[in-house]
């Protein structure tokens, strides 16, 4: 009897304290739920907000223009010379040819404004083709030369004419012609291959991504190639061979600090080191690859020797009851089993190296680079540099080009996360 | 199997007659004693395994049992602070001596663990394994051989025939568990330390291990450390009581099992403490 009202007395109290309980639940399920919404909606918004920005940069104005490619248009003696394609102004035929588009155009002023209209890259353009196929050399061609960044801007509706009839930097006249050419059809947006075909320049139009994707990827490459077998290495000693004293609790300790570490002191590290010390080249891949390297080595320790942490001790107790050396317990069943975190954790270190800035300024990665690097001691920049330096210029045209470098920067990342998922599910089904 | 009925624990197994008068010692461990850095989990232990019997270790949990067996091939090595005192020979060799190597002993001394513990690769190469490391086959065939037999004498082998590339995780606790018996007697070790092997298996399939157990010990000596008296009682020659570390009774199990000599033995195979 006692023991029923016992009962049916918790049950009353249960079902109380029970409604609190579910309200409890339900109010932080809903904290939860406006957490994620913030967070995506962050997200949401700074990829909507670069790619409003950055997609115009993959388009580019370009002029379909007749050109005579004569003696007399390239201001040269004869086209036999020798010295030919260093002496020859490639722009004049490009003038001459606008002029003849609009031959109202006389004085000086508007000579000069129409002269605006074409990219100061237009002639560069048209010297290689002449370069690559000499045998176009006095005949006319019709061939598309990048029109300025100021007639691109104003195509793509990034700046509107005003009352007075400007439009940014064009005056009324520039407006003008820039429409007959639209109606003309000679005139008109294409895809902006040459952005990454390309590297840096002064003049955004011409200005391209090449170099600094390049110069990322060799720096890259240099960290990968030091920082993988030095932390996968140096995880497995402290984490398989060595014996915990003061020595190991030490480094441990120094090694978590190190991540902690801003990275502008790693590239002081670097200047100090390897270009004062060691006379490595300025502004080389090798030396911000090196840098990187110091910076994503404590990453790459710490995932490693969780990933290590993580293979259950009886694996290793197996390995060793029959027989196996530590060695061969280790590196038979112990590394492979820990690989596919060791393999994320680097990744994830890279990326994060990859989107670093700071320690490579201080190398002189920051330099105005306008090759694209062919070796890692090339003088090159970085995708994060070339980020900094093109949000730092002043022509408007460079606005859209910092966005759209912070895309290309996205892509990177994007795809060198989504490698270590797939390399993480490979070597799990392998198992 | 025999029942006697003054038994405290139905069902124990008779040492076999022929056995008694041709004890031979195998290991023997000399006042041994074990700490874990302050902790002393083992005191003044010396036992006799005898060449070709099965000897279990009982005991409440905590009692030190595991512990001397991972002594028996030094697993207690890559426990940090843990020192082992005393001296344990096998065949009269000091395994604890500096000329001793782990990997020697570890090859005649095999071990299969509480919880089974497959290698996460395909069957065949659990077994091969050990083979494979020490270099005992020279040829695939040869190597083919040893890892049906062992399969075999593991009474695995007709449930794997056909499947010897699948995954050695992927079997039934019960399987795993004989599949690393069958690793353990790959290298032909002369003793099969096993520890609890049973205690994360149903009943079906610790039958299926006991019966094993009782086949193996034809070739191997084989010490196992139980949780279960009646276990102990079914498939060991020899029974070790432990209690706090310390030995309180060892004899042959009929014994123990029959008239305990020591109170606190009686209490715990009767149920009292443990």
């Amino acid at each position: 009897m006692i023991e029923k009202m016992t009962i049916s007395d918790t049950a009353t109290k249960v079902e109380k304290s029970l409604k609190k309980r579910r309200r409890a639940q339900w109010r932080h399920r809903q904290y939860g739920i406006l957490a994620i919404s913030l967070g995506m909606f962050a997200l949401l918004a700074l990829l909507v907000s670069v790619l409003g920005r950055g997609l115009p940069a993959f388009q580019q104005a370009v002029l379909n223009l007749e050109i005579k490619t004569d003696a007399a248009s390239l201001g040269v003696e004869s086209l036999e010379d020798k010295k030919l394609f260093n002496t020859a102004n490639f722009q004049l035929p490009i003038r001459l040819a606008l002029r003849g588009l609009f031959p109202q155009a006389r004085s000086r002023f508007e000579r000069r404004s129409l002269n605006k209209l074409v990219s100061t890259g237009a002639g560069f353009k048209l010297r290689e083709i002449l370069k690559s196929n000499p045998s176009l050399l006095g005949k006319t061609f019709r061939v598309e030369v990048p029109a300025s960044d100021d007639v691109s801007a104003y195509i793509k509706g990034t700046v509107k004419s005003n009352s007075d009839g400007k439009a940014g930097k064009l005056n009324r006249q520039q407006v003008k012609w820039t429409d007959t050419l639209l109606e003309e059809g000679s005139l008109k947006l294409v895809f902006n291959s040459s952005f990454f075909r390309t590297a840096d320049s002064r003049e955004p139009e011409l200005a391209g991504i090449l170099g600094a994707i390049v110069g990322s990827a060799l720096s890259l490459l240099v960290c990968l190639v030091i920082s993988f077998p030095i932390g996968v290495l140096a995880a497995i000693h402290l984490e398989e061979f060595a014996r915990p004293s003061k020595i190991t609790d030490f480094i441990e300790v120094n090694i978590n600090n190190l991540a902690a570490v801003p990275s502008i002191v790693f590239g002081l590290l670097g200047l100090a080191v390897f270009l004062n010390w060691f006379g490595m080249p300025r502004s080389a891949p090798l030396v911000g690859g090196l840098v990187l390297s110091l910076m994503t080595l404590p990453t790459i320790i710490i995932a490693a020797r969780a990933a290590l942490k993580s293979v259950p001790v009886s694996i290793r107790d197996a390995a060793l009851a029959v027989g196996a050396s530590p060695l061969q317990a280790c590196f038979h069943h112990v590394v492979p089993l820990a690989m596919p975190g060791m393999l994320t954790g680097s990744i994830l270190g890279m990326a994060r190296a990859l989107g670093e800035t700071a320690p490579l300024l201080m190398i002189g990665m920051v330099a105005f680079i306008a090759d694209v690097p062919s070796g890692i001691t090339d003088p090159a920049t970085a995708l994060p540099v070339q980020v900094y330096l093109w949000a730092d210029s002043p022509e408007r045209a460079f606005a859209e080009k910092t966005a759209a470098a912070i895309l290309v920067l996205l892509v990177f990342l994007l795809i060198m996360n989504l490698t270590a998922i797939i390399l993480r599910k490979k070597f799990e089904v392998r198992y | 199997m025999n029942i006697n009925e003054k038994n405290l624990v139905s069902g124990v197994r008779i040492s076999k007659p022929n056995r008694e008068e041709q004890r031979a010692v195998k290991v023997s461990a000399q006042a041994v004693n074990v700490h874990y850095g302050d902790k002393q989990a083992l005191t003044n232990v010396s036992l006799n395994i005898y060449k070709g019997m099965v000897t279990s270790l009982i005991g409440p949990s905590g009692c030190g049992k595991s512990t001397f067996l991972r002594c028996l091939n030094r697993m207690n090595d890559v426990i940090d602070g843990c020192r082992v005192s005393g001296e344990i020979l096998l065949d009269g060799e000091d395994i604890y001596d500096r000329h001793m190597d782990v990997v020697s002993l570890r090859a005649r001394v095999g071990m299969v663990f509480q919880k089974p513990n497959p290698f996460p690769k395909s069957i065949y190469d659990n077994v091969a394994y050990g083979p494979r490391i020490h270099h005992l086959t020279s040829s695939k065939e040869e190597l083919d051989e040893v890892v049906r037999t062992s399969l075999q004498r593991a009474g695995l082998l007709d449930e794997v025939r056909d499947r010897m590339e699948a995954p050695g995780t992927a079997l039934s606790g019960g399987q795993q568990q004989r599949l690393c018996i069958a690793r353990a007697i790959a290298v032909d070790p002369e003793i099969v330390l096993m520890d609890e092997p049973c205690s994360a298996l149903d009943p079906i399939a610790t039958a299926r291990i006991e019966e094993l157990i009782d086949e193996l010990s034809e070739n191997y000596t084989i010490i196992i450390v139980t949780h279960s008296m009646q276990q102990a009682a079914r498939v060991s020659d020899v029974t070790a009581f432990f209690h706090l570390g310390e030995i309180v009774e060892v004899g042959d199990t009929e014994e123990i099992f029959r008239a305990p000599s020591d109170e606190r033995t009686k209490a715990y195979i009767t149920g009292r403490i443990g």
